[in-house]
């Protein structure tokens, strides 16, 4: 076990989001949380990522209080990729994919061919070696997003929390990231875990589900057994089919609308 | 390619070729100021009596040159320094060009202290000579510089420090540091109140070693520090997210550099009054002469003393022998340089 949430309390203030969770990230698996908006996904990713800190329970990397390793240490071994990060203006891709080597730098050493080497190779790797000196606001979306996650990349870390990857994408662009998740898990073995949106994607392009709803874990599993038409109006209030998906053989959720008793009644 | 990599052994630095020659050019231009400066004035000099005079005590240019220009051309360039990287600090941290040391409440909180002192004490601290004038003013300019950006800091304090909202709250504090000033000002004696006014105008009169050698003091302290701290400056202005996932302590980093720039400000402050828009202004336009995303330090700070031993020329030989604050030159060439800045930024 990578990760793991022992019965996290999360939340802003005094309002609580997760009252007490579990959840263990299995290595070398990619894992995707999914529900719907509010429940809490966003915040138990901050949470495994150490950026927001339980108000009660623990977060354990590798089997210690994530809290009680120094957080640079902890930076070469778990990158985050925020939800709709931003960057100062005027910043170039090559600039913000060698901010990702921060945890590896010191007064003395800011840019040592290590460096150099892993930020070349995320570059090549999101394909963007050629925008390198382009500012980023001069990038279509598709782009800025492989731009941070170059950055995610060039941090060298082997386990990677990205947060809504494919916000903002079209269709295309949002295989296209995925895509390039699923090539970072299976060459190099990287433990991957995602809040994405769109069901279908992250069936296809997730090892493991896990449904949220209301700071709760409704349940988790392999794609076939999560995604099931019980549990979507479970966690969704959606009628939906679920069908095999003809290309990748996961489950398809084919929305019919919302669950009946739950639906508004026509004006 | 707009970086260059300098790697001597196990160390590392990144080199931006551009930020060099600006900085090398500044420095020419400061240099080249500071001989203008020792020649021009009620006495005027060839530069062989510049060069006598810094040498042979015996010259009759000695005591013009030791004892009064230099000394005051000096704490114009160590003073302008010093505010540019105040600014381009807090700058960098607020993410925002019109932030400066004002907004941090130095500048705002020194002046009602000095003037409070100046009212208080009548001609005792008002002076232009005397042990008192001399140590009094600047201790009590740096204690309200002190005062006045922890009030600042406590107020804009909510679990962390947010950029935008530290601005907001550094408005509302300079206003009413501001209007004490002005209450001060108005209940004073009208004497007292006269020789606060010139203070609170940053000037650069009468200044000798005295100030020279605290500011160039707490300099060679804050320099080496700040720049040790531009890698975090330069992950501050990230968000706070992004940066706390690359392993930076967000809000001690930001603490730091705050407490540098309170710092900085401070001490220039002490040494020469609220010298106004060098700390608004320098960060910027090194931001522009060298291209880059955030105010580069030395950059700026290079600049701040290209722009402040220039407006004291000016101040001090544009009307002689009238010699004005430096700080009302600053304003005259610094006001219309920031309605073109948000002028252009609402493009």
């Amino acid at each position: 076990m990578r990760l793991k949430a022992a019965g996290v309390k999360l939340g802003y203030g005094e309002r609580l989001v997760v009252d007490g969770l579990d959840l263990g990230i299995e290595a070398g698996t990619v894992t995707t949380i999914i529900g719907p908006n509010g429940c809490g996904k966003s915040t138990l990713l901050r949470a495994l990522g150490r950026l927001l800190k339980p108000q009660g329970g623990e977060v354990l990397l590798d089997g210690k209080r994530i809290d009680r390793i120094p957080t640079r240490e902890v930076a070469k071994i778990l990158g985050v990729l925020p939800q709709a990060p931003t960057a100062p203006e005027g910043l170039t891709v090559a600039d913000l994919v060698a901010r990702g080597r921060h945890p590896h730098q010191t007064w003395y050493r800011h840019w040592s061919s290590d460096d150099e080497g892993a930020v070349a190779s995320a570059l090549d790797m999101t394909g963007l070696a050629d925008l390198a000196e382009r500012p980023l606001d001069e990038l279509s979306g598709g782009q800025r997003q492989r731009a941070w996650i170059s950055m995610a990349l060039a941090q060298g870390t082997d386990l990677l929390l990205l947060d809504e990857p494919t916000t903002f994408l079209d269709l295309a662009h949002q295989v296209e990231v995925l895509e390039l998740v699923r090539h970072l898990h299976r060459q190099a073995g990287r433990t991957v875990v995602m809040v994405l949106h769109d069901l279908n994607l992250a069936a296809r392009y997730a090892d493991r589900l896990v449904a949220m709803r209301a700071g709760k874990v409704i349940a988790a599993g392999t794609p076939h057994e999560v995604l099931t038409e019980e549990l979507l109006r479970e966690v969704f209030d959606l009628d939906a089919k679920v069908i095999e998906d003809p290309v990748a053989g996961t489950p398809l959720v084919v929305p019919i609308g919302p669950r009946s008793h739950s639906a508004a009644p026509p004006a | 390619m707009s970086t260059l990599a300098l790697r001597v052994g196990g160390m590392s630095w990144r080199v931006r070729p551009r930020a060099l020659a600006v900085s090398l050019t500044g420095l020419v231009v400061l240099a080249l100021l500071m001989a203008l400066s020792m020649r021009l004035g009620e006495l005027r000099m060839s530069l062989a009596d510049v060069v006598a005079g810094t040498f042979d005590a015996d010259s009759p240019a000695h005591f013009v040159i030791m004892e009064l220009r230099l000394p005051r051309a000096l704490t114009g360039a160590l003073v302008g320094a010093a505010l540019a990287l105040s600014g381009a600090i807090i700058q960098s941290i607020a993410r925002n060009p019109l932030a400066s040391p004002e907004i941090l409440g130095v500048t705002t909180g020194a002046s009602v202290t000095v003037v409070a002192g100046v009212v208080a004490s009548g001609s005792v601290y008002g002076g232009t000579s005397g042990l008192l004038a001399t140590l009094g003013i600047p201790a009590l300019a740096l204690l309200g510089g002190l005062i006045g950006a922890a009030v600042v800091y406590g107020l804009a304090w909510r679990r962390g420090l947010d950029g935008y909202r530290l601005v907001l709250v550094g408005i509302g504090v300079a206003a009413v540091f501001t209007n004490i000033k002005f209450w001060l000002l108005t209940v004073g004696d009208v004497n007292d109140t006269g020789r606060a006014m010139v203070w609170i105008s940053g000037s650069l009169n009468g200044r000798g070693w005295e100030h020279v050698t605290p500011t160039a003091l707490a300099l060679v302290v804050l320099v080496p520090l700040t720049l040790l701290g531009t890698r975090s400056l330069d992950a501050l202005r990230f968000g706070d997210d992004t940066i706390a996932a690359l392993g930076v302590r967000t809000n001690v980093a930001r603490a730091l550099m705050i407490l540098a720039a309170v710092l900085l400000a401070a001490v220039a402050t002490a040494s020469a009054g609220p010298i106004a828009f060098v700390a608004l202004s320098s960060p910027q336009i090194a931001l522009r002469l060298t291209r880059s995303a955030q105010p580069p330090l030395l950059c700026s700070a290079v600049v701040g003393a290209v722009l402040t031993s220039a407006a004291d020329l000016i101040a001090r030989t544009a009307f002689s022998p009238l010699e004005l604050p430096v700080g009302i030159v600053t304003a005259v060439l610094g006001a219309p340089y920031l309605i073109h800045l948000i002028w252009r930024s609402r493009k």
